[in-house]
């Protein structure tokens, strides 16, 4: 069966939407366990991790549709890689400096 | 084979994604829950690569390389007083590749996209990743200082601002109803670019928090509309996860303000005419006390707490702040620090400040925890700090900021303002608690009033 095919599109549809839902859902559970204290850590973390459509960006990219796409999904992929590299890069660097007390005291 | 490849390593991103943020719940599972996260951002990029339908790699290893060198420099060399400047800058970039692969799709088609959910989702991803675009690169420019960060407003904004929403929106449905027009969806994400401009600029310095997570979610939303487009499963997972957090963030801080996210958005709060229906005539005078005075108070105190708010930020006294702490507890002083969650300019700001300084995070107190112990308090400092610990927001029901949860700092027995000037706060309101005969005001630069503090303390 074809990807285009109604039927099909119907299909991803609903499960993408259950997929959407259930995120959400997720989501809520675990972020609202993250504590103030972690606030900026966590929105950095988000960030870097939204950043995934970077997958979306490198099919843009290479598949060679059109020159404009390839040309769009270059510079796509430039900004979700420095999201993605730079997401995770602060994230690490920021979550080092939490310490607990002991720690903290023998720097 | 290769079907099952791809979408096995999406899955287990997907996974590690959910894992990695379910670390964050605490200090320290945080660390390795992000190494999972990253490991699982390493296996989906290393599925994609095998796509079948990629032809050249050229173009997505010059661009893999130039984004991992950008965001490398910026990861390792951004100070942490400029984090939320970054933060900024990176929902700009995260918005602007959704923003840029709708595109892309909707020309592929040649604007035939005859599946109208398909169009649907892609109209969703283009208008939302075009205006937290231009928003969030406003945003950062008034965060940075380029742009005034005060309200920019003009008559009729509001009204002005909802008519351009109104045209856009009419012209996204237009095109599900009726595809295939090249120009209209053009005029669509123009439209849209300005409307993120037009969003953030008559919003205030000092609301940028709500703004930030705001756009934070619109961020994530256009990813997984993105992954709604390319009926990609962890494009959905991680969109909605970063949607999510930036939307219970927006909550969390609004809550904090005591206002409603409307009121934040539209009301264009600290601008010229909220001032002036600030709280009326203040009595008495300001209070300025010595520094020698403050030091022997001090050093002699049972319990310090400390308030900082954003001028701790500007005045880079961070670590000035962990010195005077240092020094106090050898002379067996208790110290605390009270962390309104507004204090800054994004969620969790002063947090990341003082771990910067080596504080660590067990003396890093919330708003609920902290001022209980205010009576017992005998000296509160307050570092650049204005409309957290006003004191009208609680006592004055005519004030602009009733009702807003605030440090009770005006309860402890003495209190200490560290202040650049006799200026007003962001919001443009006067503050009671500086007239209070409890409190004294030491004027100047703050870390430098702190490093002198340290001194004073020692021959104390």
């Amino acid at each position: 069966m074809p990807l285009d095919d109604p039927v099909v599109q119907k299909i991803l549809l609903i499960s993408a939407l259950y997929v959407f839902a259930l995120a959400a859902f997720l989501g809520y559970q675990v972020i609202s366990r993250v504590p103030p204290l972690l606030h900026t850590p966590l929105m950095s973390a988000t960030n870097a991790i939204s950043g995934i459509s970077l997958v979306g960006s490198i099919v843009t990219a290479g598949a060679q549709y059109n020159t404009v796409s390839t040309i769009l999904g270059f510079i796509a992929v430039v900004c979700s890689t420095t999201n993605v590299v730079g997401g995770f890069v602060i994230t690490d660097r920021m979550l080092k400096m939490f310490k607990r007390k002991e720690i903290a005291k023998k720097d | 084979m290769q079907f099952y490849f791809i979408e096995f390593s999406y899955l287990l991103a997907s996974i590690f994604f959910i894992l990695g943020l379910k670390g964050l719940s605490h200090p320290e599972s945080a660390k390795r829950g992000m190494h999972l996260a990253e490991f699982g951002m390493l296996m989906a990029i290393i599925g994609t690569l095998v796509h079948h339908e990629i032809i050249t790699y050229t173009w997505i290893l010059a661009g893999l390389a130039i984004g991992s060198v950008v965001g490398l420099a910026m990861g390792l060399w951004v100070p942490m007083t400029a984090m939320p400047q970054r933060t900024a800058l990176s929902h700009a970039f995260g918005a602007f590749a959704a923003a840029l692969v709708g595109i892309s799709e909707f020309y592929r088609f040649g604007g035939h996209l005859e599946n109208r959910v398909m169009m649907g989702a892609l109209g969703f991803e283009v208008m939302l990743g075009a205006l937290t675009t231009t928003g969030s690169l406003l945003a950062f420019a008034k965060l940075q200082g380029m742009v005034r960060g005060t309200p920019m407003t003009y008559k009729g904004q509001n009204v002005f601002n909802m008519a351009l929403l109104t045209v856009t929106i009419g012209i996204f449905v237009y095109l599900i109803v009726v595809p295939g027009s090249m120009p209209l969806f053009f005029t669509m994400v123009g439209l849209a670019f300005v409307f993120g401009l037009l969003l953030v600029m008559p919003i205030g310095s000092a609301d940028m928090p709500v703004v930030m997570s705001l756009l934070n979610s619109y961020a994530g939303l256009a990813s997984a509309a993105t992954g709604f487009v390319l009926s990609n499963k962890v494009l959905i997972i991680a969109g909605t996860l970063d949607g999510f957090s930036g939307f219970i963030l927006s909550i969390l801080m609004c809550r904090a303000m005591n206002r409603s996210m409307t009121n934040v958005l539209f009301g264009a709060f600290g601008s010229a005419a909220t001032a002036a229906t600030g709280s009326g005539e203040q009595q008495g005078s300001m209070r300025e006390v010595g520094l020698d005075d403050i030091a022997t108070q001090l050093a002699y105190a049972n319990k310090v707490v400390f308030v900082p708010g954003y001028g701790l930020a500007t005045a880079q006294a961070q670590h000035a702040v962990r010195e005077l702490a240092d020094v106090l507890e050898k002379r067996g002083v208790t110290v605390k620090y009270g962390i309104h969650p507004v204090a800054g300019r994004m969620p969790g700001h002063m947090n990341v400040l003082l771990a910067e300084a080596n504080v660590p995070y067990s003396a890093l107190y919330e708003l609920e925890q902290i001022n209980p112990e205010f009576p017992t308090t005998d000296v509160a400092v307050v570092i650049g700090a204005n409309d957290v610990v006003n004191p009208d927001a609680r006592d004055n029901p005519g004030s602009p900021i009733a009702g807003m949860p605030i440090l009770e700092v005006d309860r402890s027995k003495s209190v200490v303002v560290l202040k650049r000037g006799q200026g007003k706060g962001f919001s443009g309101l006067e503050n009671p608690l500086f007239f209070k005969p409890v409190t004294g005001m030491l004027y100047g630069d703050a870390k430098d009033t702190l490093t002198r503090l340290v001194q004073a303390v020692q021959h104390a």
